[in-house]
Formats: C-alpha cells, structure tokens, sequence
C-alpha cells in the first residue's frame, strides 16, 4: 500500500513547483443546451482564474445564450424568426440536452443548483467577463441566424470565423463542448 | 505565522469553481507578497486550491482544516 501511495504521490511532487507561464484556454462552444453551456462557462472562468489566456468561440447553437434574455425573436426573413421562435435564446430559456421534459427538467436543474449553491449560468458569464474571458460570437452562425449585434448581450468582443478560432487554438488547450 | 493578511473572503457554501474564481477576483487588489485568507466548505476546493497555487504561481501558505470549514492562506505571486 505504501508502494502504490509512493508511486502515485512521485510525480505531483515533481510538477508542483512548476509554474506553467502562458498558457491558453480556447473553448468552442458549439452547443446551446444548458447542460453544455453550463460546464463551457465553469471552465471558461476557472481557466482565467488560473491565468490562463482564456477564449470561448460561440457557434451555432451555442451562440443562442448569448441573445439577451429579453430579446423574443430574432431573424430577417421568416426561417430564421421561425427558427428562433422554436429555440429562444438568452440563458433564461435553456433546454437541457437530456431530460428536458418540456421544461420541467431545466427547473428542477436550476432549483437544485440553487440549493447547491451552485453558481448560474449567468453569474458565471458576469464572472467570465470581470476574469477577461474573451467571448467571441461566430460571424458566420450570426449570418445564418440573422442574429445582429444589438440582439447579442454587452461585454462580447468582435464577432469573427474560423480562421480567428483556430489561430488562437493552435498553442492552447482546446474544447469544443 | 503572524503575518498580517490583507484580504479575507467567506466562500462558504459556494459551489465549484466560485470559491476560486471569487479568490481569483479578490487577489488582484492585492500587492505582490500580501496574504489572501479563503474560507471554504466545498471539499473540492482542498485539490482545487493546491492546483490553482501550481498553475498561478501564487504560494499556499497554510491549509487547514476545522468542522467542515476549510481555511487557504495564499501568498500573492511576484
């Protein structure tokens, strides 16, 4: 037993003293259930929190909780309204990926994340955003969605591609949740 | 240790990842060098602050540990 604990303590021991300077979180946030967005914002704000150079790219579906909450339909033509019609944006109105039972599955998640104490996807943005967590909407998701600037929440930085996406994934750690 | 610390923050009761991002937050008000005291009842935040030293560079001081209440004094890095 001592063996085992000896052999897995060996090699934290030699890592601790190192301190990683410049490291890189890159997030791409590809999915707009809140069962995603949710641990997309957790890592987001522990990664600056652990000084690293932190980026969420939010595409497609994922684009969706950054709609402001009291926004109710958005598009251009009628495709894009109707579509915002079946999948409102803003993080009050989540769907879970699993589960999500017509809603009540979102509640009962958010009540006991409340008896959790468990933070919310809004004060984790709130959070996100004081930490200096990029949040870069898609360009190209915003084009297809006629989602404008106006409809998107404050604090967001330059909407771009995927050049931009991948250029700052290539020296970082990188999810697309 | 009789040092004085700078900046004390009840993080009781909060949920992974507040209690370091709120320690986070608070640290940069502080000089290179000052004392942050977190106090914290996530059992998580035991590993969760150990990496967060390593990965910051900032230096866990003291760790302990009383009826559920766990105390993290960190020295600002620098």
């Amino acid at each position: 037993m001592a063996t085992t604990e000896a052999t897995l303590d060996a090699p934290q021991e030699a890592q601790a003293p190192q301190h990683v300077p410049h490291d890189k979180l890159v997030i791409m946030a590809w999915s707009g259930d809140l069962d995603k967005i949710w641990p997309t914002f957790i890592l987001g704000t522990t990664g600056a929190a652990m000084g690293m150079d932190t980026t969420i790219f939010f595409t497609f579906w994922g684009l969706f909780p950054l709609v402001r909450n009291d926004v109710h339909v958005t598009g251009e033509n009628w495709m894009q309204k109707m579509m915002s019609m079946m999948n409102r944006g803003g993080t009050e109105h989540l769907k879970l990926g699993k589960m999500n039972f017509a809603g009540m599955g979102p509640a009962m998640m958010k009540k006991l994340a409340d008896e959790h104490h468990v933070a919310s996807p809004e004060e984790l943005l709130e959070v996100a955003r004081d930490l200096g967590v990029h949040l870069v909407p898609c360009q190209m998701t915003m084009d297809l969605l006629g989602l404008t600037r106006d409809d998107l929440i404050e604090g967001l930085e330059e909407p771009a591609g995927a050049t931009t996406a991948l250029l700052e994934a290539r020296d970082a750690v990188t999810l697309f949740i | 240790m009789n040092e004085t610390i700078a900046i004390t923050l009840d993080l009781k009761g909060l949920s992974c990842p507040m209690p370091i991002a709120k320690t986070a937050q608070a640290i940069r008000a502080l000089r290179p060098g000052q004392l942050i005291e977190s106090l914290a009842t996530d059992p998580g935040s035991v590993p969760d602050f150990k990496a967060w030293c390593v990965s910051t560079g900032h230096e866990l001081v003291e760790q302990t540990e009383d009826s559920g209440v766990f105390r993290f004094v960190i020295r600002k890095e620098g």
